[in-house]
């Protein structure tokens, strides 16, 4: 008997096995006509049809790129992105780098003294309430200690502002500042311009590359550094975020503390003495009368604007997350939260997400298998009908999606409530007392049957595509084989159905994971998912870090579902039409 | 062969329709005897596969009853007919093995693993398929796969197989193979088979007897050689292999011979099998290889005069094209045979045949 395909397969010395034999023995690599190879040439005429087909592909792909996979990346850099403190308090968290948090004690003073500079600028930014905003997720109560001191510091600063005004009116000229910190026709200090530019932006988030009418002057800057770096921020912002004009604004009370602390540097006397640029007299007037000057406890001055400052557990939560990189929004994902002795879990009454994601899974699944035993038989007939009654439901089946989603809702709400349709109906029949009406609504119970509506129609047309593929006569062979009707349908039907029900529950599984609208509305407290929370996250909480880690998590287990469905049952086991 | 009311298979004035306006089959009354091969053959659309659909249960006869050894097939259900059936395209369930397929019936039917297993080697070995079992029916050729599917209907002994055009999908060379295969297993198995097709070369060499269908009606029921040889009708003897056809009226009958008028006013000799009196309009069937060139037929014999057309040489036969009153589609055939002359276009002979060749048949 010969196959009816396939080549022969005869070995040996035949003719044919001959002439093949000569052409692979033949010199090397087949020619083209022209005599490059042919696989050159074939690879050659492939590429210029590949390289079309990508252009006309082209913006869909960018289309694609633009709007789905760089929000996606957006989302998951966010969820680990933590750059808000490094950017906000840069000098704090370097001195505190070195401070030992298993200890009792506070940070050292000169922490404190950078907490204040730093935080000088932020308030005059109004970047500071943003950081304890995000402190605060991590410990609750930083963000009004944040607040109430950035009110505060103003008053550290006019300690020096003060004294230097009773020395000389001139220190609260602003055309006598300008005059003394601008380089003018001398030399710039550049690169201090550009290293507060920087900072200033990172702080800010915007680029400071604007014409500012100020330069530090490069003499200054070396005897007076505190001060000209005060003073270079100050103008940057004032010039870019205020748009004043440097010269004719008095300088922040930041300056004149940092001027306080450059004259009662002992390693700057000598600068400042062989000074003599614009101003030298003044200078060299308050240098010799340094000893009036007031010496501030920064530490004791910030305890003083907030009580929370002498706490350790403030610190050592800034330390903890003073990373620009940070897990703390992952952890917290997960009930768990980063401490300076290791991860730990979360007090109880916090715990939440993860009982959320169970939760979600739990009932997208549960939506799911709802979703297949009701959408089963409405598949199974649609595909066994007549064509026009088929038709005719089939209307039915898609009703639902020419039909506001808010109003199938709502729907549901007017039926399930207690005093709504069907609870009337069953007191009125006798089976439930009115007094003891179903809660349906609100609850679990309530998104189940909501959402199974919904997400049915997913479920329904792929088992329709494939149930319409499968031959009558596969039924009808098992039962001249001796099959009852029953065994035809579990043994040859259905097994012929999975990869409908394989495409369905994929669709309504994923679909329900991240679904928002309907839990909000008939979910009540104990049936909202984990996208609810993220999206409490997005606009109540303003928590993006936090929405973006849980976002992250969801999408990781979509895809370790997806892969482990592929590993299980194989997703070209998967048919959404024919 | 038992071929009366008392076979194995009767069907017993049966009709059938699908919409309550038109009836697809239009009384059938057909008997077939045990291990008989019968072969229902008719164009498409003439009621072959509803025949066999009834028999299998899988539709119901809207009136007359079918009987299977005697019993009315209406009060079983399709699963317990028994009866074995091979479909059109196979129908080899995909998620199984080959093996698992023909287990299928056996597993049903509750036999034990190890009479199971046997019996589908055994099955597997007779259509010489007994490598493949471990293999789904997509890694299969067309024709491996319709081998399987008998192998399927056979496997639990069924007294009954129903084959309905199993080799439609397959080329010409698998096609004889198998039609030898088929009647070959059937015979040595003394097997029942209703046999559906609508290739008339494939229903005249495995069948026993032929049904040819039409109109949703038995034109002839036969064995092979009395339906090429004695067509009981025009569309019998048109649709049974190849045939000449005029048209004309009867101008006298006696007794086993006529004398038929054709339209052009031509005479010709016919035996009549559908007319009765002369003025009747009848079609004349006359078989290629019967027609002579030039013949010597006695003294009161008719001829027609004829022109060749076309001269068609196939090798063992020639074909000529002729005009015969007044229709350019009247074909002879001879044998190629030394003595045999070779006309050319645009001569003119005289045609003519034995009467009891010619058969007068209804208009
Ligand atoms: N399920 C059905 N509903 C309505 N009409 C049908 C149905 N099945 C068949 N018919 C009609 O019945 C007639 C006979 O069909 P049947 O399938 O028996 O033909 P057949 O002889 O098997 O043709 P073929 O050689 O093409 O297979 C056709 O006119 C067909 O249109
Ligand atoms: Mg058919």
């Amino acid at each position: 008997m010969t196959d009816a395909t396939g080549p022969d397969q005869v070995t040996g010395a035949t003719p044919d096995n001959a002439i093949r034999n000569a052409d692979r023995a033949d010199n090397g690599p087949v020619l083209a006509a022209d005599g490059t190879p042919l696989k050159r040439s074939l690879n050659r005429a492939l590429r210029r049809e590949k390289t079309r087909a990508l252009l006309l592909i082209a913006p869909l792909l960018l289309f694609i790129l633009i709007t789905f996979i760089a929000p996606i990346a957006d989302m998951l850099f966010r969820s680990v992105e933590n750059a808000i403190v490094e950017d906000t308090l840069p000098a704090t968290v370097e001195a505190l780098d070195e401070w030992d948090s298993a200890t009792e004690e506070l940070p050292s003073p000169d922490v404190f003294r950078a907490l204040f500079f730093d935080l000088f600028v932020a308030a005059e930014a109004k970047e500071h309430t943003q950081l304890g905003t995000r402190l605060n997720y991590e410990q609750t109560g930083i963000s009004s200690t944040f607040r109430s001191t950035g009110r505060g510091l103003d008053d550290i600063g006019e300690l020096y502002q003060d004294v230097f005004e009773d020395q000389n009116e001139l220190w609260e000229e602003a055309d006598f500042w300008y005059a003394m910190m601008n380089a003018g026709d001398g030399a710039a200090a550049g690169d201090l311009l550009a290293a507060e530019r920087a900072r200033m932006a990172a702080l800010t988030d915007e680029p400071k590359d604007g014409e500012i009418g100020f330069a530090p002057s490069a003499t200054i800057a070396s005897i007076l550094p505190r001060t000209t770096r005060e003073y270079t921020a100050f103008a940057i912002l004032t010039a870019l975020v205020e748009e004043d004009v440097v010269a004719e604004e008095e300088p922040w009370e930041a300056v004149f503390a940092a001027l306080g602390l450059d004259l009662q540097d002992q390693s700057l006397r000598a600068g400042i003495e062989g000074y003599s640029g614009p101003g030298a007299a003044e200078l060299q007037a308050a240098l010799a009368n340094v000893d009036s000057l007031p010496v501030v406890d920064y530490r004791a001055a910030f305890i003083e604007e907030d009580d929370d400052w002498g706490d350790p557990e403030v610190w050592r939560t800034l330390q903890t997350y003073s990373d620009r990189y940070t897990m703390g929004y992952f952890l917290n994902s997960i009930d768990l939260q980063l401490t300076p002795d290791g991860i730990q879990s979360r007090p109880e009454d916090e715990q939440i997400y993860i009982l959320l994601f169970q939760r979600t899974l739990i009932m997208s699944m549960a939506i799911t298998l709802s979703c297949i035993l009701l959408g089963y038989p409405i598949a199974f007939l649609l595909a066994n009908l007549p064509l026009r009654t088929a038709n005719v439901l089939m209307i039915l089946v898609l009703l639902p999606f020419w039909t506001s989603l808010l109003v199938r809702t709502s729907a549901w709400k007017v039926l399930l409530q207690q005093q709504g349709v069907i609870n009337d109906i069953l007191v009125w029949i006798g089976l439930v007392d009115d007094a003891n009406r179903l809660v349906m609504i609100n609850n679990q119970t309530g998104t189940i049957i909501a959402m199974t509506h919904i997400l049915l129609p997913f479920m329904i047309l792929p088992l329709y595509s494939v149930m319409k593929t499968i031959p009558p006569a596969y039924v009808r062979a098992a039962k001249s084989l001796g099959a009852t009707d029953w065994t035809a349908f579990w043994r040859v039907y259905f097994p012929n159905s999975v990869p409908g029900i394989g495409a369905g529950s994929i669709l309504v599984f994923i679909l329900a994971i991240g679904y928002y609208i309907t839990p909000e509305l008939v979910g009540g407290t104990t049936g909202v998912f984990i996208s609810n929370r993220i999206a409490y996250h997005i606009s109540s909480s303003l928590n993006w870090g936090l929405a973006a880690a849980l976002g992250s998590i969801l999408l990781a287990a979509v895809l370790i579902l997806y892969w482990t469905y592929d590993r299980i049952v194989g997703i070209d086991n998967v048919k959404l039409g024919g | 062969m038992d071929s009366g009311p008392s076979g194995f298979v009767v069907f017993d004035r049966v009709q059938k329709s699908y919409d309550g306006e038109t009836l697809v089959v239009k009384d059938l009354n057909l008997s077939i005897g045990k291990g008989e091969f019968l072969t229902m053959l008719g164009p498409s659309g003439s009621g072959k596969t509803t025949c066999l659909m009834m028999l299998a249960g899988f539709e119901t006869a809207t009136h007359g009853e079918i009987l299977l050894d005697g019993n009315p097939i209406n009060n079983i259900p399709p699963h317990k007919r028994g009866i074995g059936m091979v479909f059109q395209n196979y129908a080899l369930f995909p998620h199984m093995t080959v093996a698992e397929n023909l287990a299928f019936p056996l597993e049903v039917r509750k036999l034990d693993k190890s009479t199971r297993e046997e019996k589908v080697k055994r099955a597997l070995d007779m259509v010489q398929m007994g490598a493949f079992g471990g293999r789904r029916p997509a890694q299969l050729s067309g024709g491996q796969q319709q081998r399987i599917a008998l192998a399927r209907a056979l496997v639990f002994e069924p007294e009954l197989v129903l084959m309905d055009e199993p080799l439609g999908a397959l080329d010409k060379q698998l096609r004889e193979h198998m039609q030898f295969e088929i009647t070959n297993l059937a015979h040595s198995l003394g097997i029942t088979t209703v046999y559906v097709t609508h290739d008339q070369t494939e229903a005249l060499t495995m069948s026993d007897r032929v049904a040819v269908f039409d109109d949703g009606r038995i034109q002839q029921l036969a064995p092979p050689d009395t339906l090429y040889e004695e067509p009981e009708n025009a569309f019998v003897a048109q649709f049974i292999g190849e045939n000449n056809a005029l048209s004309g009226k009867v101008e006298q009958i006696q007794g086993d011979r006529c004398t038929v008028r054709l339209d052009n006013g031509a005479l010709i000799d016919a035996k009549p099998v559908n007319v009765s009196q002369p003025g009747e309009r009848t079609t004349i069937s006359i078989r290629p290889e019967r027609v002579e060139f030039n013949p010597e037929l006695g003294p009161d014999a008719h001829t027609l005069d004829a022109e060749v057309l076309e001269f068609i040489y196939m090798g063992d036969v020639f074909r000529t094209r002729l005009r015969v009153a007044g229709r350019d589609d009247f074909f002879v055939k001879t044998r190629n045979r030394a003595d045999q002359v070779r006309l050319n276009a645009g001569e003119h002979v005289k045609i003519g045949w034995l009467p009891q060749d010619c058969r007068a048949l209804d208009a």
